[in-house]
């Protein structure tokens, strides 16, 4: 059964409609990646997705549970999406780091805030913080705050913040695109390595080959539409639509 | 004759120092309720504050002490103010009027300023909005608006001497007063000390606030 399923899902600002008739699904350990231009929606999609901006029609549902439904004001109680959007981590393109808090502080801070609820200790919180980090390369950062760190090393502290909470799904936006060239591949290998242990993730993209190498199905939106979707060698190497082709072309290029 | 007129000053430094923190003491949380009001989604809510806070900044505190301690007996026959410390008491509610107005405007500026992605960023997380607010937004804001403030409070020092419009007995009215009563000028020109000393020890408070709060940007 797949862990998350999109139906239909879609998207207005005002009168210009960003997500139209989106439609996925993703198995358990998969990664996909989400490509196309700058104003194509694959952000808008994530954001949806974590409950940042609510869609206009459609479904979500992880596992089974429909989490959101447009057309069932049930599914979106204030109360009730504080919970959903534990079922999804998201990395922001501009890490979005919380500045008067240490790398470990970061990382901990809001399963400290869980600690009534989910009964673990401050002892327990702590040191799974550190290998998080330790499993990023940062293990000799934890005090540091943000401003004491390179991009990459911000982006690296963002993703173990990210999985501090055991997302199901994990939500990359343009993670690499705010980094200097020389510091995307720390950043990159971080994501490869998660996608080796088979953490379900959903990257969106503007690194073809990074897109094809580490996933398992790719999706490319253009104007609010999926417009091709499916095995990342199919789309990203021989795609079949013209407006694929195009955007493709563009990268080869360089 | 000095330790006469330094005696009459420093009790004319007791009044400016009640006006001072009782001012802030009321102006600093009620500014961030007009803050609010002025960033509702609400609008009439947002409408009417704005117009207020324009009202407000856009007229001479002086003319605002001089219709809040004169106009309700002029105009309403009520005078409210016809106890011991009346004066006093009108004075402290212009001036929390007025700087509520304008420490509203600062809250804002930190608040909004306070990057979207951070809300976001606890949002994602799990956080509730009151924990985004204590844990996440509040220090960041703080750090934004000590230096503005910091700039307002040391205005607030000087605008206490606006009270003797209503004859308080605040610092300058208290050298002035020596020009009467003996011919001389000096203790005019020797008030400016207790403000110096004043806005020096605020100086150094707002300084050390910022180092401290300079371990993050």
């Amino acid at each position: 059964m797949a862990i998350l399923e999109v139906n239909h899902l879609e998207k207005h600002f005002g009168s210009t409609k960003v997500l139209n008739d989106i439609s996925f699904s993703l198995e358990q350990g998969q990664a996909l990646s989400i490509i196309g231009s700058s104003g194509s929606g694959k952000t808008t999609l994530l954001r949806c997705l974590n409950f940042l901006e609510v869609p206009d029609q459609g479904i979500i549902s992880v596992n089974g549970n429909t989490l959101f439904d447009a057309n069932d004001p049930q599914t979106q109680l204030e109360s009730e999406i504080r919970k959903k959007r534990l079922h999804f981590g998201l990395v922001f393109q501009n890490f979005n780091l919380f500045p008067q808090y240490t790398a470990l502080q970061n990382v901990t801070l809001a399963r400290e805030l869980m600690m009534k609820e989910s009964g673990e200790t401050k002892e327990q919180i702590l040191s799974a913080g550190r290998e998080l980090l330790a499993q990023m390369g940062l293990a000799d950062r934890a005090d540091h705050y943000p401003h004491q760190l390179s991009g990459g090393q911000q982006q690296r502290v963002a993703i173990a913040r990210a999985l501090a909470l055991h997302p199901d799904i994990l939500c990359f936006d343009e993670p690499t695109s705010a980094l200097d060239p020389e510091l995307t591949g720390e950043v990159l290998r971080v994501i490869r390595n998660l996608a080796e242990q088979k953490t379900t993730m959903i990257i969106v993209t503007h690194e073809m080959a990074f897109a094809r190498d580490v996933a398992d199905q790719v999706i490319f939106m253009d104007g609010g539409f999926i417009v091709e979707q499916g095995d990342p060698h199919e789309v990203i190497d021989h795609p079949k639509e013209d407006r694929t082709k195009q955007f493709l072309s563009r990268y080869s290029e360089n | 004759m000095f330790w006469t007129v330094t005696l009459s000053i420093l009790n004319g430094c007791a009044e400016t120092a009640r006006l001072f923190f009782l001012t802030l003491l009321f102006a600093l949380p009620f500014g961030l309720l007009i803050a609010f009001g002025s960033m509702s989604r609400f609008r009439p809510l947002s409408v009417v504050t704005n117009v207020i806070v324009w009202i407000i900044r856009g007229t001479p505190l002086v003319l605002q002490l001089i219709i809040i301690f004169y106009g309700p007996g002029m105009w309403l026959d009520n005078n409210p103010w016809n106890f011991k410390d009346g004066r006093m008491a009108a004075c402290i509610v212009a001036f929390v009027i007025n700087y509520a107005c304008y420490f509203s405007v600062i809250y804002r500026g930190g608040i909004e300023g306070v990057p979207m992605g951070q809300r976001e960023a606890g949002e994602v997380l799990g956080m509730t909005k009151s924990q985004i607010f204590f844990k996440i937004t509040l220090l960041q804001m703080v750090k934004r608006i000590v230096p503005p403030m910091s700039n307002e409070i040391i205005t607030l020092v000087k605008d206490t001497s606006l009270a003797r419009v209503i004859a308080i007995t605040e610092i300058i009215k208290a050298g002035e007063s020596f020009m009467k009563s003996s011919g001389i000028t000096w203790p005019l020109f020797y008030t400016a000390v207790f403000y110096l000393v004043f806005v020096g020890i605020l100086t150094i408070l707002f300084g050390y606030i910022e180092r401290k709060l300079s371990y993050f940007r």
